[in-house]
């Protein structure tokens, strides 16, 4: 029952799925189109139990004083200071004691934190408890601001789309932006024409780049702009055409496997 | 601590303040030192990540820290709204609706959509040390639909839709020799090089299928195959890391224009 039943489970859906495709018939699109938002809708219920283990990780890390402790802090603040903004907008003209409430659930935080953490628990649960009546207090009281389970306007608060803006994207940017500069250290290992695939390899890379160079002193010669279009579009595509080939194969047979329960290591063990 | 580590976390927070103040005493606006605040510590994160290519250091691992709390909780709020409230709510009842002020959307089905809560329940009795088998429920769900999708989507995408891609006709426009030399021209829409691309993409698509097939030895014809398919691939390589490099310098002239421009206002 604790592992024959899944597997029924996975052999009923993945044969649904593959067979609905080749009977276009109007309740067998109405049931693929349920199972879809099915998906969509258990992948956030996963998202949740994935927030609370990186809150447990962290916590725990705390706890132990493993290497870089202090850093699951910064984790733990940025991670509840987007769920608090993420769930609460603005009703008025002016935000009233919005501040304080998202300090004192912070401080909230970092008490049950040390509650966990610490051997005098019964102080740091009364700190907990005096700022979550401070944040309650303020919660019921304030009107200026409300909690956005009760409307879908939480996504207009303009603070949660700040931290996007402000610290999400130039993190992200500066990150995939660092790559350039590694790229350029293992450009140079494996540019060096030794043979003549080494060869083939920097001649396509200095035209393709020599292309998208908006710097050119004196503009790019058309014939430069062709080739590179050329090398784009036909050989870089037809390789790239082998490689999707061998992937959409490799990715069918798994998914078959995994159908007829050949491959089980999905369901862990016990 | 060291005292050099204290002397450096006191002068970059000293010229966070200043940079603070500063942008919010001379930026216009509604609200100046909210958005002086937010341009410093955007532009402080993007120095904090770029001193990762000194060495990996205390401010770089406080910008990767907070990235993963911050961009986990977004993911959540952006799924819980955009999924539960506008999409299951909406089926679940015409009450549960009104409660978070979205409109109800009548259908004899709607029932149905309690199932996936209940899978999504059962997901979370992973946490449960004893009713932790029940997750593999919902698991199976998810893993079976998946498979079946992805069985059908990259059989057609991938596999039947590219191979008909690749057998395309060599001889594109064919009017005879006479015709054929007499428009000989190396346009990029000219019949030459047309055919002579789809050549390539046939002959490309194939030995790099047969560099690939490793069950038979590389000797012979299929030696010589395999080795096209290895310049093919070495061109697409060195093509798609010249592609890629101009892609992370973009992005890295895009965050050096905005410490230059949005926050030390050097440049216009």
């Amino acid at each position: 029952m604790k592992r024959q039943l899944p597997f029924l489970l996975v052999f009923l859906f993945g044969a649904f799925m593959v067979f609905q495709y080749y009977v276009p018939h109007e309740s067998s699109e109405f049931v693929y189109e349920f199972l879809l938002d099915w998906v969509m809708i258990i992948g956030i219920f996963a998202l949740a139990l994935g927030i609370w283990s990186l809150y447990t990780v962290s916590v725990d890390k705390i706890r132990h004083k493993k290497e870089n402790w202090a850093y699951s802090y910064v984790t733990l603040i940025g991670l509840f200071i987007m769920v608090v903004l993420g769930f609460t907008y603005k009703v008025g003209d002016s935000w009233g004691f919005y501040s304080v409430f998202v300090i004192s659930l912070m401080t909230l935080l970092g008490f049950l934190i040390q509650t966990s953490v610490s051997k005098d628990k019964g102080l740091w649960l009364g700190l907990s408890g005096l700022s979550l009546v401070v944040a309650l207090g303020i919660a019921f009281t304030d009107d200026s601001w409300g909690i956005a389970f009760m409307t879908s306007e939480g996504l207009s608060n303009t603070m949660f789309t700040n931290f996007a803006d402000f610290v999400l994207t130039p993190i992200l940017a500066t990150m995939f932006s660092l790559l350039a500069f590694f790229i350029a250290s293992a450009a140079y290992r494996a540019f060096r024409a030794r043979n003549i695939l080494a060869t083939l390899l920097l001649i396509a890379a200095i035209i393709v780049m020599l292309r998208f160079n908006p710097y050119m002193p004196f503009g790019l010669p058309e014939y430069m702009a062709k080739t590179s279009n050329w090398l784009m579009n036909v050989p870089n595509l037809a390789a790239q055409r082998a490689i999707v080939i061998g992937i959409g194969l490799g990715i069918v047979a798994t998914s078959l496997k995994v159908i007829l329960g050949i491959e089980r290591g999905y369901m862990g063990k016990g | 601590m060291k005292k050099t580590t204290i002397i450096t976390f006191a002068v970059i927070s000293a010229l966070f303040l200043v940079s603070w103040i500063a942008k919010g005493m001379f930026t216009e606006g509604s609200s100046p030192f909210l958005d002086g605040f937010l341009v410093t510590l955007a532009a402080f994160l993007t120095l904090a990540i770029m001193s990762f290519l000194y060495k990996d250091n205390p401010y770089y691992k406080f910008a990767e820290h907070l990235f993963v709390g911050v961009s986990a909780a977004y993911a959540m709020c952006l799924g819980f709204w955009s999924t539960i409230v506008g999409n299951l709510i909406p089926r679940l009842s015409s009450g549960i609706s009104e409660f978070f002020k979205v409109s109800y959307i009548e259908g004899d089905y709607n029932f149905i959509y309690f199932i996936p809560i209940i899978f999504g329940i059962l997901l979370l009795m992973r946490l449960s040390p004893r009713g932790g088998w029940l997750s593999r429920w919902p698991l199976a769900f998810i893993v079976g639909t998946t498979a079946g999708l992805n069985f059908v989507r990259y059989l057609r995408s991938d596999f039947i839709n590219q191979v008909s891609s690749t057998i395309v006709p060599l001889m594109i426009d064919w009017q005879g020799f006479g015709h054929f030399f007499s428009n000989l021209n190396f346009s990029a829409t000219g019949q030459l090089v047309m055919m002579f691309s789809n050549l390539v993409i046939f002959i490309g698509v194939t030995c790099g299928i047969i560099y690939f097939y490793f069950s038979k030895e590389h000797t012979g014809w299929f030696g010589r195959a395999s080795k096209i398919g290895i310049w093919i691939l070495m061109i697409t390589f060195g093509a798609s890391f010249g592609y890629t490099v101009m892609g992370r310098i973009s992005l890295l002239v895009g965050r050096i224009t905005f410490l230059f421009r949005d926050w030390l206002e050097i440049i216009s």
